[in-house]
């Protein structure tokens, strides 16, 4: 694969010329950001209650990880148009995710720190 | 397409991506690695201060719920000023826009107002692990916001001198990476260190 | 109101357009304003070459106090400081800006492109760089009367490790100057990974896909990643001991929990990516040279290029051989000797490569094959003493030894440093139209490899019979002085190496004999162009077909495989061409004048606070009148 395979695959959007409607599967629309908007802000209630709830610890954090990652990708894919983009920014953007991600926790493992 | 301008002409780039798209993209993915290890320290040291005041000593659940919701909310109001540019809603652009650096403005309050309570109960840099960390990793995410409001509001600045068409939408879009990125480390923030405790 | 306003700011516009005027031409402002990837390139070059010399007399400070044993040339204090920016000074103001030069002044010929994606970035880039090492070097004159011998550099080693940086153990402000510096340093060398991942993803001319890409692109793009990646972890290492300094945080203060170890993962989380940054780019340049000077193309060049790309994977997995005996636990080092063995394997790959570029190739002896060769050599004995570290048992015994010291230096002088003046001498007459002279090229040559292997050879032996790294002095009859007094002659057969070059590079700049256009008979696009190269690089972007497209435009092959030269199949379109219809990107003052804001704010840290509002408003005027000037005059 070339990189100029990334133009056939997912060509780039947001040009001036294209118009956008809203609620079209290809590009959301304001309603659709206004949905995903009240989506993140009932999740946020959610975490919020479970920090009340007597959870086990274990299964606190699954939940709130869970949680948070939902609402972390929510934003990531549609916000900031990840999931319509062109392949390499997720690429770019995961790679580093990934490679912080990794890099750390072995760290913390070989200091026997505590992820949660 | 989107163009590069490096002669006065514009061409096409090899991936049909705009620079500067691409390079707001390899900014953020490199920032993963700042917030990283920032977030790291803190994981690490966390629950090994050895005076206090600890967390739950200090830790405001619902004050901090209604701050990040407000950052939240403020990547909604950032992607309907993008998406009202991209329709040429200039007038739409200015109130998102400004809608958007107002809830920043607001988080930020929020946060000083949380550094100060803390500090009132002895939280200080110094005293222990706890106000390292804590203050550290809050504080270069608050610089960051910060500077996301300064971006806005000269943004916003802009649109009110008629500079923001619907063909420089790229301007504000790039604005919106940014600033959702800057809200995405809060969500992790606001898990691990607030609502998980050991 | 509007009128008034309206008028102050064609003042102010008129003002910057004259001031832009001004460095069109070629003068000392031009220089200051360019955003010309080829004089940004000659500005890093001359200006790390500078730091080399400075390093250099560092070095043989340090050898001349360890000539014999118990000498007094050097106090303790003294010699710490001065190691300490020997090695900060090569790694950071050497290396990385020499690759950094290589980069600017060949990557956006080598693709076909104009310039790079960002030009006033680049600009910003190197005059950030400048700022961070004359920052740094600023430190010698703090620590009071620097004619009687009191040096205020940082004396904390190179690593800096935790807790001996702390104000507690280093109260004076030589380890300020190294955080700051270092911070400036490596805001360089972001914008610089940053504008180089963005102009090889996107600046190719049409038809050069990634893999018809030269080498050293490749290279380049594999250690912009790297740079993007690791730069941030050590700025956040160096912002954790700032604040442990400056305002009594507790990252590294064990009184309070703190952990020394996290200094040491965090500096080699960013410290073994950044081995191989400063090694990647030279792998680049000697695979460029290689196949130039056996007239043969580079064996197996997708595995060179996979070879990079994995190195640059598995970098981020080899870290805590640096901290085998920090006491982390038989699980950790295992794993990380297991991965660090691995990862001598895709540059054994690489050696392989360049050694069948090398075999039945038509090989033309010059001093930029030398020094490639060179590096062939002198880096697989560096990577054999590396091999050597990964296991853990023999580190134990090698850690903190002179030992280690030889393995660095075989792979970072023998290796990068021969590797870089190799591409001097390569590339010096695509910039210059003139050859630099062979005959003292080879003196430099033989010269260097002899005085280099006499230096560090005898550190294995030295530091095998136990001599320890960073020690001032040693007691005689440990076995340790005939070693020490053949390094010491070595650097000094070495300074003498690097006195050739610079009368080499003075003369050949003078009157160097003209090169044309294509004197090594070369592959690669930079070489289709005129000696030196026009302001806009290509008249017309060409259109690339093949990986070493210049090559076959100039040869094609009969039956056997030799070349046969295609007529007038390399012509160079000399003819004046005033380049008026191309237009480039404009100069600009802002980049300039945003890096020296970073001193100032730094200065202000360490000893004024007043100064930071002042640094920091110079960095918001050049940052603001950088956003919203047109980038090419055209736009305005």
């Amino acid at each position: 694969m070339t990189l100029a395979d990334y133009r056939k695959i997912k060509p780039e959007e947001a040009t001036p010329e294209t118009p956008h409607g809203p609620g079209a599967h290809a590009h959301p629309g304001a309603l659709e950001y206004v949905q995903i908007g009240v989506v993140l802000a009932v999740i946020t209630a959610i975490e919020v209650g479970l920090y009340y709830i007597d959870l086990s610890h274990s299964l606190l954090v699954v939940m709130l990880i869970g949680l948070s990652a939902l609402k972390f990708s929510l934003v990531v894919l549609w916000f900031m148009h990840l999931k319509f983009d062109n392949r390499l920014f997720s690429q770019l953007f995961v790679g580093g995710f990934l490679l912080a991600l990794t890099i750390f926790m072995v760290a913390l493992a070989t200091l026997h720190g505590k992820l949660v | 397409m989107d163009h590069a301008v490096v002669s006065g002409h514009q061409f096409e780039t090899s991936t049909g991506i705009d620079n500067r798209k691409l390079l707001m993209w390899v900014f953020l993915a490199s920032e993963c690695l700042f917030f990283g290890s920032l977030i790291a320290a803190y994981l690490l040291y966390r629950d090994r201060s050895v005076q206090g005041p600890y967390p739950d000593d200090l830790f405001d659940i619902p004050f901090t719920s209604v701050s990040a919701f407000v950052l939240l909310m403020s990547s909604v109001s950032m992607v309907l000023a993008l998406a009202s540019i991209q329709r040429g809603d200039r007038r739409g652009l200015q109130i998102w826009l400004f809608t958007t650096a107002a809830l920043g403005i607001l988080f930020i309050s929020g946060q000083a107002y949380e550094f100060t309570e803390f500090y009132h109960h002895g939280l200080t840099l110094d005293r222990n692990l706890f106000g390292t960390t804590f203050f550290v990793l809050t504080g270069f995410h608050g610089a960051h916001v910060t500077v996301g409001i300064l971006i806005l509001l000269s943004l916003f600045v802009m649109t009110l001198q008629g500079k923001i068409t619907q063909s420089e939408s790229l301007h504000i879009e790039l604005a919106g990476l940014y600033w959702h990125f800057v809200d995405i480390v809060w969500i992790v923030i606001f898990t691990l260190i607030y609502l998980i405790q050991p | 109101m509007a009128a008034v306003i309206g008028q102050r700011r064609s003042g102010l516009s008129e003002a910057l357009r004259s001031a832009r005027e001004a460095a069109t031409g070629n003068n000392i402002w031009s220089w200051l304003a360019t955003v010309d990837h080829k004089r940004i390139g000659v500005l890093y070059g001359f200006t790390a070459f500078f730091f080399f010399l400075l390093g250099g007399i560092e070095a043989l400070l340090i050898r001349i106090q360890l000539i014999t044993p118990e000498s007094e040339f050097l106090n303790p204090d003294q010699y710490n400081r001065i190691f300490t920016m020997h090695g900060t000074t090569m790694v950071f103001l050497v290396v990385m800006p020499l690759s950094a030069a290589f980069f600017n002044l060949l990557v956006p010929l080598m693709i076909g492109a104009r310039d790079v994606a960002f030009p006033r970035l680049n600009a910003f880039s190197y005059w950030t760089f400048l700022a961070g090492g004359i920052f740094l070097n600023a430190s010698f004159f703090t620590g009071g009367n620097i004619f009687q011998g009191e040096l205020g550099a940082p004396d904390t080693g190179w690593f800096g490790y935790s807790t001996l940086t702390s104000t507690k153990f280093s109260d004076g402000h030589g380890v300020d100057f190294w955080i700051f510096g270092l911070q400036i340093l490596g805001i360089a060398s972001l914008a610089g990974g940053f504008n180089f991942i963005v102009t090889i993803l996107n600046m190719r001319a049409p038809g050069m896909s990634l893999f018809r890409m030269p080498l050293f692109v490749w290279m380049t793009l594999v250690t912009s990643f790297l740079i993007v990646f690791a730069m941030p972890v050590i700025a956040v290492a160096l912002f954790e001991l700032m604040f442990d300094r400056l305002f009594d945080a507790n990252f590294f203060n064990p009184a309070a929990g703190g952990n020394p170890l996290l200094w040491q993962h965090m500096f080699s989380l960013f410290g073994h990516p950044e081995v191989y940054i400063l090694i990647l780019p030279a792998m680049g340049i000697v695979s460029e040279i290689l196949p130039t000077f056996a007239r043969k193309p580079l064996f197996g060049y997708p595995f060179v290029v996979f070879s990079g790309v994995a190195i640059g994977f598995m970098s981020w997995g080899v870290w805590v051989h640096h901290m085998y005996t920090t006491g982390l636990g038989t699980v950790a080092n295992a794993a990380f000797g297991v991965s660090t063995i691995m990862i001598g394997v895709p540059t054994g790959v690489k050696i392989f490569n360049w050694m069948a570029t090398l075999w039945g190739g038509a090989i033309k002896i010059s001093t930029p094959l030398l020094f490639a060769v060179g590096f062939v050599g002198m880096f697989t004995i560096g990577g054999l003493s590396g091999i050597t570290h990964s296991m853990v048992p023999s580190d134990y015994q090698q850690q903190d030894t002179y030992y280690v010291v030889a393995h660095f230096h075989y792979v970072l002088f023998g290796g990068a440093i021969f590797a870089l003046f190799g591409g001097a001498y390569y590339w010096f007459p695509k910039f210059t139209g003139k050859l630099m002279n062979e005959k003292l090229g080879q003196l430099n040559f033989w010269t260097l490899l002899l005085g280099f292997n006499l230096t560090f050879f005898p550190m294995h032996m030295s530091g095998l019979l136990g001599m320890p790294r960073r020690i001032y002095t040693y007691s005689e009859g440990q076995g340790w002085d005939t070693w020490n007094l053949i390094a010491t002659i070595g650097a000094f057969v070495i300074a003498f190496s690097v006195s050739v070059f610079l009368v080499n590079l003075v003369l050949s700049i003078m009157r160097g004999e003209k090169s044309g256009s294509d004197p090594w008979d070369a592959r690669t696009l930079e070489w289709s162009l005129p000696s030196p190269v026009p302001h806009y690089n290509f008249k017309e972007i060409p259109h690339v077909h093949s990986l070493d497209d210049f090559w076959h435009r100039k040869y094609t092959e009969d039956e056997a495989g030799r070349p046969i030269p295609i007529v007038a199949g390399a012509a160079v379109d000399d003819e004046e061409h005033d380049g008026h219809d191309i237009h480039m990107p404009s100069p600009s003052y802002f980049p300039l004048i945003a890096s020296s804001g970073f001193p100032v704010i730094a200065t202000g840290l360490i000893y004024h606070t007043a100064l930071v509002p002042v640094g920091v408003a110079l960095l918001l005027v050049g940052l603001y009148g950088w956003a919203m000037e047109p980038a090419t005059e055209e736009s305005a």
